[in-house]
C-alpha cells in the first residue's frame, strides 16, 4: 500500500513540475539524451561490475540455501547422502565464481583518466559495454543460481527417497548451471571489443 | 514461484517429513507381519521403522499397548516438527492438532454431562489434540462452565462462538456438536489454506483443498447416511454439511433431501469417485458401514468406509509427488494414523486367531 502512495507522490509531483516547465517555455530541459551524456563513463563502468558480482553472489547464495535445507532435512533419516549433494552446492557456488571472473576481467578495463579526456567516443563506448556485460552476466546468474538450487533441492529429496534417482536429477541439474554460462560467454563478448579507458 | 521463498521456513521441515514417509510400511512389509505367530514378532518386525519406541513394551504386550505405543512414537515425531516449524507452517501444523481436540472436547463434554470422572477422561484423549488448559476444562462440574472454559482455554472457540451455546450442549446430541465444530473447522481450514499470504496461490493451497474437499464430502455423505432412522430434521442435517467440497452445492442440496441411501448415491453420482464407491459397495453396506476402524466386516467386499480410508490414503500418497509444499506434513500424519490402525488390526487378529480376516488393512505404498 505504502509502495502505491509514494509512486503516486513521485507522479503527481514530476507531472507538475513537468508542466510548470513546460508552460514557462523552459520544456527543452527535460533531455534525457544529455543526462545520460554527463554522466561519467566511470559510473557506468562501475555500476556494471557491481552489478555483476552483485547479482551474481545473491543468485548463489539464494541457491546455496535452497538446496542446504533439503539437504539437512533429508539427511536427518537418510544420512548417506549428506557427501553426494554436496555436488549441487558446489555447482551453485560455482555460479558466485563465474561473477567474481567477470568482475576482475571488468575491473582491468578501469584505469585513471584526465577530466578533459574523459567524454571520448572511446570512453563512452567502454562504460556502456561493462555496464551492460555486467548486467548480463549478472541476471544470468541469478537466475541460473536458483534454477539449480531448485533442481538441487528436489536431487536432495529425490536421492533420499531412492538412490538410483540421484544421477538422473542431477543431470537436469547440469543442464541448469550451463545457463550462467552463457550469459559469461555473452559477457565475454560484449566487454571484448571494448577498449581500456583512456 | 513458490520454489523460490519455501524453504526459507519449510525446507528442513519438507525434508524430515519426507525421511519420515520414507520409513512407512510397505505392502511386502505388511506381508511379513501378516506372517507373524504372536504379537513378539510383530514387534521385531516393526523394529527398523520403530526402534526404540517399542523396547520398553514388555513381552507380548496387549494390542492396546502397541497401539499406544506407535501412536505416541507419531506424537513424538509430530511434536519435533511443531517445535521446529515457524510462520505459516506453525499455524498450519497448529489446524492439524484442532480437529483432534475437537475429539478431545467431544469427550470431556459427554464426560461431564454424564458425570463421570474426567480425570479418567484424560487418559482416553487423543495426545495429538491435547492441549496446556485441558486439565483445566476437567475441573467443570457442569456443563455452562466447561462451556465457559472452552470458550476462554481453547483455541476452538471460534467454532463454538455464535453456533452452539451452553444450552445446546446440553439438549443436543454429543454427535451433532461434534459435527457442528468439525463443520465449522473444515471451513476456516479450507479459508487459511487459500487466503493465508504465504500459502495461497501455492500448491499448498491447492492440494489442501482438494484433501479437505474430500474429507467435507465425505463427512457430508457420512452424516447422511447415520442420520437414517434419527429424530435429526432434514432442515438441521443440512445445517452440518461443510458449504465447500467437489459436492458443494447441488450434491449438498441433494444429500439433505435424500430419504434413503438410493437418495445418497444419486445426490453423489455427480462426481465419479463417490458414484464408483456406491457402484462397488451396492445398495446393501448400510447395515454392515463398519470398516477396518470398527472391528471390519469380515466379508472379502469392502465398505463405504474402508474405500473412503483408502482414497484418502492414495490422495495422501499423491501429495508426496509436489515439492514445496507444507501439505506434505498433513498427509503424513494421517499415513501414519493408518499405519497404525493396519498394525493394531493385524495384532487384533493375530491375538484373536483370526487369520482368515488378516488382509483387511489398507497399505498404498
Amino acid at each position: 500500500m505504502s509502495v502505491t502512495y509514494a509512486m503516486g507522490g513521485a507522479v503527481t509531483a514530476l507531472t507538475i513540475i513537468g508542466l510548470y516547465m513546460l508552460f514557462n517555455g523552459e520544456g527543452e530541459q527535460f533531455n534525457v539524451g544529455q543526462v545520460l551524456e554527463t554522466i561519467s563513463p566511470y559510473a557506468w563502468a562501475d555500476v556494471g561490475i557491481a552489478l555483476c558480482i552483485g547479482l551474481s553472489v545473491v543468485g548463489a547464495a539464494w541457491g546455496i540455501f535452497i538446496t542446504g535445507t533439503s539437504i539437512l532435512g533429508g539427511g536427518v533419516k537418510a544420512p548417506r547422502i549428506r557427501t553426494k549433494n554436496l555436488i549441487s552446492i558446489i555447482f551453485c557456488e560455482v555460479v558466485a565464481i563465474y561473477g567474481v571472473i567477470m568482475s576482475i576481467v571488468f575491473s582491468s578495463k578501469l584505469s585513471l583518466v584526465p577530466e578533459d579526456q574523459l567524454y571520448s567516443g572511446s570512453n563512452y563506448y567502454t562504460g556502456y559495454a561493462l555496464f551492460w556485460a555486467g548486467l548480463t552476466v549478472g541476471m544470468c546468474n541469478m537466475i541460473c543460481g536458483i534454477s539449480v538450487g531448485i533442481n538441487g533441492s528436489s536431487a536432495a529429496l529425490a536421492d533420499a527417497t531412492d538412490g538410483s534417482l540421484f544421477v538422473k536429477v542431477l543431470v537436469i541439474e547440469i543442464f541448469s548451471s550451463v545457463l550462467g554460462l552463457f550469459g559469461l560467454i555473452i559477457g565475454l563478448l560484449v566487454q571484448g571489443k571494448a577498449n581500456e579507458f583512456a | 514461484m513458490e520454489g523460490l521463498y519455501f524453504n526459507v521456513n519449510g525446507g528442513y521441515l519438507e525434508g524430515i517429513v519426507r525421511g519420515y514417509r520414507n520409513v512407512l510400511l510397505t505392502g511386502s512389509q505388511y506381508g511379513n507381519l501378516t506372517q507373524c505367530e504372536n504379537i513378539d514378532d510383530i514387534k521385531m518386525q516393526l523394529g527398523p521403522s520403530y526402534g526404540d519406541a517399542l523396547a520398553s513394551l514388555p513381552p507380548n504386550p496387549s494390542t492396546s499397548a502397541l497401539a499406544d505405543k506407535t501412536t505416541e512414537k507419531l506424537v513424538q515425531d509430530f511434536r519435533y516438527l511443531q517445535g521446529q516449524a515457524t510462520g505459516s507452517l506453525a499455524k498450519f501444523m497448529e489446524y492439524l492438532t484442532y480437529s483432534y481436540m475437537i475429539d478431545n472436547v467431544a469427550l470431556l463434554i459427554t464426560g461431564t454431562l454424564h458425570e463421570r470422572d474426567t480425570k479418567e477422561l484424560l487418559e482416553r484423549c487423543h495426545p495429538l489434540g491435547w492441549f496446556e488448559t485441558m486439565p483445566v476444562l476437567c475441573v467443570a462440574t457442569n456443563i455452562e462452565e466447561l462451556y465457559n472454559s472452552v470458550l476462554i482455554e481453547t483455541p476452538l472457540a471460534p467454532y463454538f462462538k455464535g453456533h452452539l451455546s451452553h444450552h445446546d450442549l446440553d439438549e443436543l446430541n454429543i454427535e451433532i456438536v461434534r459435527n457442528t465444530l468439525y463443520k465449522n473447522y473444515l471451513e476456516d481450514f479450507h479459508h487459511f489454506v487459500n487466503n493465508d499470504s504465504e500459502m495461497a496461490m501455492t500448491p499448498t493451497g491447492e492440494i489442501m483443498s482438494e484433501i479437505l474437499e474430500f474429507e467435507a464430502d465425505r463427512r457430508a455423505i457420512n452424516i447422511t447416511l447415520n442420520s437414517f432412522g434419527t429424530e435429526l430434521s432434514k432442515d438441521q442435517r443440512r445445517k452440518l454439511y461443510p458449504d465447500f467440497g467437489k459436492l458443494y452445492p447441488e450434491g449438498m442440496l441433494m444429500l439433505s433431501r435424500a430419504d434413503d441411501i438410493e437418495g445418497v448415491s444419486l445426490a453423489v453420482s455427480g462426481v465419479g469417485d463417490y458414484k464408483r464407491f456406491f457402484d462397488e459397495v451396492g445398495l446393501n453396506q448400510s447395515s454392515s458401514g463398519v470398516g477396518n476402524m470398527a472391528g471390519g466386516s469380515g466379508a472379502e467386499s469392502k465398505s463405504l468406509e474402508d474405500l473412503f480410508y483408502q482414497k484418502e490414503m492414495e490422495l495422501s500418497k499423491l501429495v508426496f509427488t509436489q515439492q514445496f509444499t507444507h501439505a506434505v506434513i498433513y498427509a503424513w500424519v494421517k499415513l501414519r494414523e493408518q499405519e497404525i490402525r493396519n498394525i493394531t488390526w493385524i495384532a487384533e487378529c493375530i491375538a484373536q486367531g483370526q487369520k482368515d480376516r488378516i488382509g483387511n488393512y489398507i497399505s498404498v505404498f
